[in-house]
């Protein structure tokens, strides 16, 4: 089936999950990226019972943080 | 890697920024990847930041979300975010480094230490052999 992985289409198989997806995009640092699939955000927990369906969008997004905390010492 | 930026975006950047003092400022920056290995920033977005911390920030995700679509929208791609440090240097921190977590990302920090000569640099951060490394990339500002 066909979904849209970051704006780009891919072809995966059947009954892929969110989890299986990260997997197979070789997403670094996975616990670091929260996961929207048409744009609803999923949560963390449910990556690996969140079965994608054709047509889907999703989207990684890397938690974007940081600061000048610690700078100093 | 070659980074390019507008004197415009680092004006309006300088601007955001201080405006958001003593706060952290923070966003996203797009733009393209062109066949000699430059990075062109063409787009930068004024995020808020959550923390709302004058050493720390955290992008909303919902308008990272939203911010990416529009980059899609304009075909231009997520080449990375920006910050400010408004009292400290432009290099990462150990916590700008533990957080940067997208090794294709371009982070750009923004110091205000120098309250009339702000500085921007742009960094490539990395996990090698299981420590962060970062590498400062040559930035150039565009004349338009």
């Amino acid at each position: 089936m066909k979904i849209t992985v970051g704006g780009e289409s891919r072809e995966v198989a059947e009954g892929i999950t969110v989890a299986d997806l990260i997997s197979l995009e070789k997403i670094d640092n996975p616990e670091y990226v929260t996961v929207s699939v048409n744009e609803e955000f999923v949560d963390q927990g449910s990556f690996a019972s969140h079965v994608l369906q054709e047509g889907d969008s999703v989207e990684f997004l890397y938690f974007m943080g940081g600061g000048a905390y610690g700078i100093h010492q | 890697m070659r980074v390019t930026i507008s004197r415009a975006y680092f004006a309006e950047m300088c601007a955001h920024a201080r405006k958001n003092l003593p706060e952290e400022s923070c966003g996203l920056v797009a733009g393209r990847d062109l066949p000699d290995g430059t990075r062109e920033i063409l787009r930068v977005y004024f995020l808020t930041n959550t923390d709302h911390s004058r050493e720390h920030f955290s992008i909303d995700p919902r308008e990272q979300l939203a911010a990416i679509r529009d980059m899609r929208s304009r075909g231009l791609i997520p080449l990375g975010n920006w910050h400010s440090h408004p009292e400290s240097p432009s290099r990462p921190s150990e916590e700008d480094k533990r957080l940067a977590n997208d090794s294709r990302a371009t982070y750009l920090i923004l110091s205000l230490e120098q309250a009339d000569s702000p500085v921007l640099n742009a960094f490539h951060i990395e996990t090698v052999d299981g420590i962060r490394t970062v590498r400062r990339e040559e930035l150039v500002f565009i004349e338009e």
